[in-house]
C-alpha cells in the first residue's frame, strides 16, 4: 500500500550474499528487508499481544463460558444452549433490554439540540470560544460525579430540578423513585452530558463546507430554512452516522448512571439496564455462566445494529449523491 | 420590519440595492442578537448543575435543605473540605487514579506510537491483515469480555490491585494506533526512506524523526486517552474492594452511597468537585488542542 519504488530496486543492487536458502525468492527479499520485518513485528508486538490476550482469548473464553453453568469459581459444567433458552423466558432480561433502547430516545433529541447549537454558533457572534467551552465542561467531567450530582438534583424536596421547576408552579415529580419518571430522568442527564460533543463535531463539519454553495444557494433566492434543508444538513450527513453509531454503542452499554443514580436498578426495576443486569448477575450473584451468555447475546446485538446503521447509510449516502 | 427600518447603517460597496443590503445586515443583527440570548440561556443550564455542585459544597446542612434554595452560602464552609481530606480515602483515590492514568497513558502512547509507525510506514508479512484485525477489537464491548478478563485476572491474584487497569491498557489503545497511523499516512514515505539510507536504525528513525513528528497527535490523543482513564468507573467497581486501593471515581460513588443515608450532601459534592475539578483544569490549559482533536474525530472517523 505504502511502499515506493525506490527502496526495493536500491536494495536488489547488492546481489545479496545471504546465506540463508529463501526459498521462494519474492521480489526483494534482501537481509535490509528482513530486518525491516523483523524490526516492525517486534513494534506491533505490544498491541497484538494485547490484542489476542485480553479480547480475543477472553472473547472465545466468553462464548464457552456462556455455555455452561458456572459460578465463576467452582468447575464449569457444560449446558449447551440452555442459558440461551432461559434468556428467552427471562422477564428481567427482556425488561433491562426495553429499558436499554428506551434510553435510545435521547440520542435523536441531542442530535437535533446539538445541531441547532451548532448552527447558532458558526455564526460570529461575542463570546462564542466561551460558550463553546461552557458547553463542553459536561462532557469533560467525570460520570461518576455528574450521577451523583444529578442524583441529588433529581431529589423530589430538595433538588435542584424540582426547584426550577417550581419557578413555573410545576410541582415536579421525586423523578428517581417514581418508575413512569426515572427513565425520562436518565435520558434527560444524558442528553445534557452529551450536548457539547456532538455540538463541536457539528460545529467542524458545518465550518468544513464551502462558503461557495451557500453563496450560489444565496444567488438562487433560498432562504435560511432552505440552505439549512438542503445544504447543512446533507453536508453534516456524515458526522450525524458517526455519532449516531457512536452513540448507540454507547447506549447500548449505558451502567455508570444507573449503578449510580439508582443502585437497585430503579422503581420496579424501571432503570435497570442490560449493563446492569449482567454485572448484578455475575458480580452479586455469581451466576457467571448465565451473565456471559447475556454479554455475548448484548455483543451480538450491537454488532448487528452497527452493520444495519452500516448498510442503511452506504444506501442514504446514494441518494444524497444523485 | 424586514427591508428598509435601519437606514442609518452605511457602508455596503456592493452593487446590490441599498435597502435589500441594509436591510439584510439589520436583520441578521437581530438574528445574532436573538442566538446569542438562545446560546446563553443554554449556557446557563449546561453550568448551573455544576454551580451548584460547588455551592452546596460550600454549604451547611441546614442550608442544603434550605428553601428556597440557596444559591450563594452565607459562610463557605471550607471545613469541609477539610474533613473530607482527612476523614474519606479522597486523597487515596487520587493517588491510585494518578498511578493508573499515568502509567496506562505515557506507557501506551508509546507503545501505540510504535506500532503506528510500523503499521503505517514498514514493510513487514500480513501488514493489512494485522492491521484490520486488531481494528476488530473495537467491535468487541467491554460487558462483553468482563468476565472472562475478570477472571482471569483473579486466577494470578491480580483483584483488588491496580494491575488489571493498567497492564491490558499498555499494550496499547487500537483507536490511537489508527488516528497515529492516519497521521502518519501524510507524511511522505521518502524521508523514511532518506534516513534508512543515512544508515539510521529502526529505532533512531521511531524515536529521533517519528516522535517529533507526530507530536501533536500524539499530545492530543494522550489528553482524551487520560481524561478516559481518569474518569473510568465499570472495570474499577468489579476489581477494587479495599477503600484504600480504590480510584478516585470509586471512593466517590462509595462515599455517595455511605453518606447520603446521613444527609451529609456538602461532602458529597465536595468530593465530586475534587473528582471533577483536575480534568477541568487539565480542560482549560489544552482547551484548544482538545477541541482540534475531537473535531477531528468526526470527520476522520
Amino acid at each position: 500500500m505504502t511502499s515506493t519504488a525506490t527502496p526495493a530496486t536500491a536494495d536488489t543492487r547488492p546481489p545479496a550474499p545471504d546465506p540463508a536458502p529463501a526459498p521462494p525468492r519474492r521480489g526483494g527479499t534482501s537481509r535490509l528487508h528482513r530486518t525491516e520485518k523483523r524490526w516492525a513485528l517486534l513494534f506491533v508486538a505490544a498491541p497484538v499481544l494485547g490484542y489476542l490476550l485480553f479480547i480475543l482469548y477472553p472473547t472465545g473464553f466468553a462464548l464457552y463460558a456462556s455455555l455452561t453453568r458456572w459460578n465463576g469459581l467452582g468447575p464449569m459444567q457444560f449446558i449447551g444452549l440452555d442459558n440461551y433458552v432461559a434468556l428467552l423466558g427471562d422477564e428481567r432480561f427482556r425488561q433491562t433490554l426495553f429499558n436499554t433502547f428506551f434510553y435510545m430516545i435521547g440520542i435523536p433529541i441531542g442530535l437535533a439540540i446539538s445541531l441547532a447549537l451548532a448552527v447558532m454558533m458558526n455564526r460570529k457572534i461575542f463570546g462564542r470560544a466561551a460558550f463553546r467551552a461552557i458547553y463542553y465542561v459536561p462532557v469533560i467531567s467525570s460520570i461518576a460525579a455528574i450521577a451523583i450530582l444529578w442524583q441529588w438534583a433529581y431529589n423530589g424536596d430538595f433538588g435542584l430540578v424540582n426547584q426550577f421547576l417550581a419557578i413555573f408552579g410545576i410541582e415536579g415529580p421525586n423523578w428517581l423513585a417514581d418508575p413512569a419518571w426515572a427513565k425520562p430522568a436518565i435520558i434527560m442527564m444524558a442528553v445534557w452530558k452529551g450536548l457539547g460533543y456532538s455540538m463541536l463535531l457539528y460545529l467542524a463539519a458545518i465550518q468544513s463546507v464551502p462558503r461557495s454553495l451557500y453563496e450560489a444557494a444565496e444567488l438562487d433566492g433560498a432562504g435560511g430554512w432552505q440552505k439549512f434543508r438542503s445544504i447543512t444538513l446533507p453536508m453534516v450527513q456524515p458526522v450525524t452516522f458517526f455519532l449516531i453509531v457512536t452513540q448507540v454503542i454507547g447506549g447500548a452499554m449505558i451502567f455508570i448512571e444507573i449503578q449510580i443514580m439508582t443502585p437497585t436498578g430503579g422503581p420496579e426495576y424501571s432503570t435497570a439496564s442490560v449493563v446492569y443486569h449482567i454485572w448484578l448477575q455475575a458480580f452479586r450473584y455469581q451466576q457467571m455462566g448465565y451473565a456471559t451468555a447475556m454479554s455475548v447475546v448484548l455483543g451480538l446485538l450491537i454488532l448487528v445494529i452497527t452493520l444495519i446503521q452500516f448498510r442503511l447509510n452506504r444506501r442514504n449516502a446514494g441518494f444524497v449523491v444523485d | 420590519m424586514t427591508t428598509t427600518t435601519l437606514g442609518s447603517t452605511t457602508g455596503t460597496p456592493s452593487s446590490a440595492p441599498t435597502g435589500a443590503r441594509l436591510g439584510r445586515t439589520a436583520r441578521s443583527r437581530l438574528t445574532d442578537t436573538i442566538v446569542w440570548i438562545v446560546l446563553a440561556a443554554g449556557a446557563v443550564f449546561m453550568i448551573a448543575p455544576l454551580v451548584w455542585m460547588l455551592s452546596t459544597s460550600l454549604k451547611t446542612k441546614l442550608e442544603v435543605f434550605a428553601l428556597p434554595p440557596v444559591w450563594i452560602p452565607e459562610v463557605p464552609q471550607w471545613d469541609t473540605y477539610v474533613r473530607m481530606w482527612t476523614d474519606s480515602y479522597v486523597l487515596d483515590g487520587i493517588t491510585n487514579s494518578l498511578i493508573v492514568s499515568l502509567s496506562v497513558t505515557v506507557i501506551g502512547t508509546f507503545t501505540c506510537s510504535l506500532a503506528a509507525f510500523a503499521l503505517a510506514k514498514m514493510r513487514m508479512p500480513f501488514k493489512n491483515a494485522i492491521f484490520i484485525g486488531l481494528l476488530t477489537g473495537i467491535m468487541i464491548p467491554f460487558p462483553t469480555i468482563m468476565i472472562p478478563q475478570f477472571v482471569m485476572f483473579s486466577k494470578i491474584g491480580w483483584v483488588d490491585t491496580l494491575w488489571p487497569l493498567i497492564v491490558p491498557a499498555i499494550f496499547g489503545n487500537i483507536v490511537m494506533i489508527f488516528f497515529l497511523r492516519q497521521y502518519l499516512s501524510s507524511v511522505p514515505d521518502s524521508l523514511v526512506e532518506a534516513a534508512k539510507i543515512d544508515g539510521a536504525s529502526y529505532w533512531q528513525i521511531f524515536w529521533r524523526m517519528i516522535m517529533p513528528i507526530i507530536r501533536p497527535a500524539v499530545a492530543a490523543q494522550f489528553i482524551l486517552w487520560f481524561m478516559a482513564v481518569w474518569n473510568d468507573y465499570l472495570a474499577p467497581i468489579l476489581y477494587l474492594n479495599t477503600p484504600e486501593r480504590q480510584t478516585l471515581q470509586v471512593v466517590i460513588a462509595n462515599m455517595n452511597v455511605q453518606y447520603a443515608t446521613q444527609r451529609d450532601y456538602p461532602l458529597i459534592m465536595a468530593a465530586s468537585v475534587v473528582a471533577v475539578l483536575p480534568i477541568l483544569v487539565v480542560f482549560l490549559v489544552f482547551q484548544r488542542q482538545i477541541i482540534e482533536s475531537v473535531a477531528l474525530t468526526g470527520t476522520k472517523g
